[in-house]
Formats: C-alpha cells, sequence, structure tokens
C-alpha cells in the first residue's frame, strides 16, 4: 500500500463532551483468558476501538470501559472471541445527546 | 412483572418503533422494551431520513415530527488524500415544493419523538431496561423475554427482535451468529454546532433546505468505506466509516480517518469555527444478501440491523429497518385476526412480504457488491486518484498540447491498471451491480 499520512488523534478529548452513566465497579466488557490476548499479535481491539478503551498495561491488554460507545467493535474484531462483552445495565452507559 | 402481552417488541430504533406502532394501531396488546434511558439514547446514525417508509406509518410526520432539513442536493465527491477532489452533485428546488422525499434528523430527537408516537397509538414502553434472554416452551417455541429486572420475566404470542446490529438477544438464542468483520462497517462521527444561517451560507440553501455530501476515494486510505457531511438545521454531522477487517488487517484507528477527512480542504471550510459536541461510533451490518440471517421461527421474527437488512450501495437502512418492522408486525396481525399459532411455518409470510417488497428486492440486486469490494479495493483507491490526476491534466493550461497530455493520462491509467485489470474491473464492476 501507498504511504500512510494519518495524524494522530487524542479520543479522550472527543470523548469529554459525550454524556455517560457510568455503572461503577460493573464493567460491561472483559476480557475472558489474559493469556489468550498475548498470544495474539496484532491486538485489533486496541487498533480499532473507537474510544481508546484497550490498551496495553505493563504488557497487558487492558480494558476500561468508562468512555466506551457500546459499538461491539471489540467483540467482533476479536478472532480467538476472546471479549466477554454485553450491554451495560439498562438506563447506563453512554447517553448520547444527538447520535 | 408477572405478564403476559400479544407481542413483545425488544429495542426503540426505527425497526422496533414501527412494528410496535403498528401493532398497537391494531389493537392488540404490546410490550416495547428499551435499554436506553429514553429511546434514542443509545441509537446513532448519520442521519437521513427516507420519507416514505415512515410516511406508510404515520402520513403527517412531515408537520409533526423533528426533521432538521429538506435535503434538496446530493453532492458526491471523490477524494485525493492530499488535496484534489472530482464531484457531481444533483440539486433540484422542486424536492422544496413537493412533499419531500428525505431529511436530515437528529436521532435522539427522531427517535423520541417517534416512541412517543408508539405510545400514543397504545403500546406500553419500558425504558431503562434490558433484555437478556429469550423464553422458550419445551418445543423450543419463544414465548417471551428474560430481562435483567427481579422477576422479569415476560410471556408473549410471539417477540420482535429490534436490538440493532449487535443482535445479542438472538445470538444468545441461538437464532443467528454474530457479524463478521468482513460484513461490519465502524463508522465514527462528530456532531458539529454552527450557526444556521452560517450553514445556509456555506453550503448555498435557505428555508430549511438541505446538502448531504458523501465522499470516497484516498481519505479511506484504499479500505473499504465512504465519508458523510450531511446539514442539520444548526450542526453539521461528520462521519467516515470503513469496514471493520480492513481496519483491522491495516491498523489504523477510525478516528484517524475522520481527523483526515475534517482537515482535507474541500470540508475544512466547511466545518471551520463549528463546536464538537459529541463523538459517536457504530457498527453497520454491510454483508448484505448473503449475509442475512434467519429471520424467523418459532415465535420470533427479526427485523431492521439486527436482521442485516442494510443496503451499503445506496446509503440506506432506516427506511429498510421501518419496513421491515411494520411488515413482520402486519403478518401477527393477520396471523391473530386468523387464530393461527405463531410458529415458523405461519410466520415464513414475514419473509414474503420481505421478498415481495423493495427490502429483499435491492438487497438481492446488490447480492454480490460486499463480495466484490472485498476482493477489489482498489476501485475505492486506484480510481478517484487516477480522476484526480486527469481533471488536473486537463484543466492545466500550460502550452502542452491536449493529444499529449491525453497520452499521459492513458500512460498514468496504464501504469495503475493493467488494460487486461481495467476490462476485468469493468466486467466485475458490472456483474456485481447490475
Amino acid at each position: 500500500m501507498t504511504d500512510v499520512r494519518l495524524p494522530t488523534v487524542n479520543v479522550e478529548e472527543k470523548l469529554f463532551q459525550n454524556r455517560y452513566r457510568v455503572d461503577a465497579d460493573r464493567a460491561h466488557i472483559r476480557i475472558r483468558e489474559q493469556a489468550a490476548c498475548g498470544r495474539c499479535a496484532a491486538k485489533p481491539c486496541i487498533v480499532c476501538c473507537p474510544a481508546g478503551c484497550w490498551r496495553l498495561e505493563d504488557g497487558k491488554v487492558d480494558v476500561v470501559v468508562d468512555g466506551c460507545l457500546e459499538c461491539g467493535t471489540c467483540r467482533v474484531v476479536c478472532a480467538p472471541g476472546n471479549v466477554d462483552w454485553d450491554y451495560p445495565r439498562g438506563g447506563y452507559g453512554i447517553l448520547f445527546k444527538f447520535g | 412483572m408477572s405478564e403476559k402481552f400479544d407481542f413483545i417488541v425488544v429495542g426503540a430504533g426505527p425497526a422496533g418503533n414501527a412494528a410496535a406502532y403498528t401493532l398497537a394501531k391494531a389493537g392488540v396488546s404490546v410490550l416495547q422494551i428499551e435499554r436506553g434511558e429514553t429511546p434514542g439514547t443509545k441509537n446513532v446514525q448519520g442521519a437521513i431520513l427516507y420519507a416514505h417508509a415512515l410516511e406508510e406509518l404515520i402520513p403527517d410526520f412531515r408537520s409533526r415530527a423533528p426533521l432538521e432539513r429538506n435535503v434538496i442536493e446530493q453532492r458526491m465527491w471523490l477524494m485525493d488524500e492530499g488535496q484534489a477532489c472530482t464531484g457531481v452533485s444533483y440539486r433540484d428546488d422542486g424536492f422544496t415544493q413537493a412533499p419531500g422525499n428525505r431529511y436530515t434528523i437528529i436521532r435522539s430527537r427522531f427517535d423520541r419523538w417517534f416512541s412517543e408516537e408508539v405510545q400514543k397509538a397504545g403500546a406500553m414502553v419500558i425504558n431503562e431496561t434490558t433484555v437478556t434472554g429469550l423464553l422458550k416452551d419445551e418445543a423450543g417455541k419463544v414465548i417471551g423475554v428474560k430481562t435483567e429486572r427481579a422477576g422479569g420475566e415476560i410471556h408473549a404470542d410471539a417477540v420482535i427482535l429490534a436490538d440493532g446490529v449487535n443482535a445479542l438477544v438472538g445470538q444468545r438464542a441461538g437464532l443467528r451468529k454474530d457479524i463478521k468483520p468482513e460484513h461490519a462497517a465502524l463508522a465514527v462521527k462528530e456532531t458539529l454546532f454552527l450557526s444556521k444561517e452560517i450553514i445556509d451560507e456555506r453550503f448555498g440553501v435557505t428555508d430549511g433546505q438541505g446538502v448531504v455530501i458523501e465522499i470516497a476515494g484516498r481519505i479511506t486510505h484504499g479500505m473499504v468505506g465512504t465519508g458523510f457531511l450531511y446539514t442539520n438545521k444548526d450542526s453539521i454531522a461528520i462521519g467516515i466509516g470503513c469496514m471493520l477487517s480492513d481496519l483491522s488487517q491495516r491498523a489504523i484507528a477510525p478516528y484517524q480517518l475522520l481527523e483526515g477527512m475534517k482537515r482535507h480542504p474541500m470540508v475544512k471550510p466547511l466545518i471551520a469555527g463549528a463546536e464538537m459536541k459529541e463523538y459517536a461510533a457504530h457498527l453497520i451490518p454491510e454483508g448484505g444478501y448473503k449475509a442475512v440471517p434467519k429471520l424467523y421461527g418459532n415465535g420470533w421474527m427479526m427485523v431492521g440491523d439486527s436482521a442485516g437488512l442494510v443496503n451499503g450501495v445506496h446509503r440506506e437502512g432506516s427506511n429498510l429497518a421501518m419496513t421491515s418492522g411494520r411488515l413482520a408486525a402486519q403478518t401477527l396481525i393477520e396471523l391473530k385476526g386468523r387464530g393461527a399459532k405463531f410458529d415458523a411455518k405461519v410466520l415464513a409470510a414475514y419473509k414474503a412480504k420481505l421478498d415481495d417488497s423493495y427490502v429483499m428486492k435491492d438487497m438481492k440486486k446488490y447480492a454480490e457488491v460486499p463480495g466484490f469490494m472485498h476482493g477489489n479495493p482498489h476501485v475505492l483507491d486506484a480510481y478517484p486518484s487516477l480522476l484526480n490526476n486527469a481533471a488536473r491534466e486537463m484543466l492545466m493550461v500550460d502550452g502542452v498540447d491536449k493529444r499529449t497530455k491525453q497520452k499521459r493520462i492513458l500512460a498514468q491509467v496504464r501504469e495503475k491498471r493493467s488494460l487486461l485489470g481495467l476490462l476485468g474491473d469493468a466486467y466485475r464492476f458490472w456483474r456485481a451491480f447490475r
């Protein structure tokens, strides 16, 4: 593929504009088995998540769902099916003002 | 809650609302369950509302629904990643006089209004409640839903699943498989606020007229996808989507594409000075006809995004959602009138209605397109560049004669695609889109 010139973006700044009702201590997305993430070279969850919820922490894949946009990308893009993905409890999570 | 309704609708997007509205209007008892705080708070779309599908349900919606702008102009841009852009546009001010054909909408506002209409029609709507599974009898027939609420099992004669692209309810009940990355487009979108006057001026419109711009080309860096820019009353919706399999393979984040598009010189002045007030993301089921799951079974039907009913070529989805919701509901009403059981055999009537409508006819027409795009991503990459280069060559007046310029253009084309490649592309394109 030809040259790719892509800008760097601070996603957190974007998420700051959104409205959420965070369900503290009740993450709706969980990693099933950390070892499977260790075996995955591509880690498409980290690349593709539009809210930047997935990252590497001390070499381990970690997910923090507070800014989640509930799109489903991480679940769909995870080839080994290692993402335990649920909707948040009713009324919690992202509350789109415009949608 | 230990209650029994005639029918339950899961989800309050366009498909679910169309279904619940149709059922309620027919006087049957219907419960609609929505996980958002209010209908619309979980829903994301560009958004264009195609009038015809809603008109079937609410003929006078134009005077009552929260519509943004009446779309009178569509621009299609093929962008180079740098500075160039070739485009065509169709504008018809006649759309202002005749009943509007399509409108821009803000989904959270529109969905809330639609839900109020559903409730006025007599449906019971419960918000802030997530459906966690389906109830089945010994024979495997769906007889209701489970919710997360204590004792939250509710019975019904049949359930319409309108829970959207992630379709968790159907998946967990084993009614369909999860969507594949090569069948899902991931779109990100920002809502940018500007005054109504500035939007009118920048887009050359007045009196509630709107412009939509669809964008393809190097902005997606050779991946299958498109961008859009829609004018609302006092905001602009701007977004871009690419197939998830492409983003994953190329290791590109969707917001990087959006940022790149916002900085393109064709786009930048249109959104200059705007205030970003929301950033959203959503998956779009773009697998087309071949990826449509089984649409009905014993006691259940699937409608809208959860059924994969999106016409990716024409950027239509919410109209297919509303029509499928309406047809599913009409099927139930007819069967109830005949006193029939709601098993798979009789619910096949829903599929027959869909097949007979534009929904499945259009899905079938473009059945080969997703596969074609997946196998030929260069059509969205090489050709826009070639087109822009050709335009540049011909429009640059510099003392070089036109035949020489024509030869240069052809040489560029031959360099990117062999003659056989060109013919092959043309043939495959024709086969997929005919």
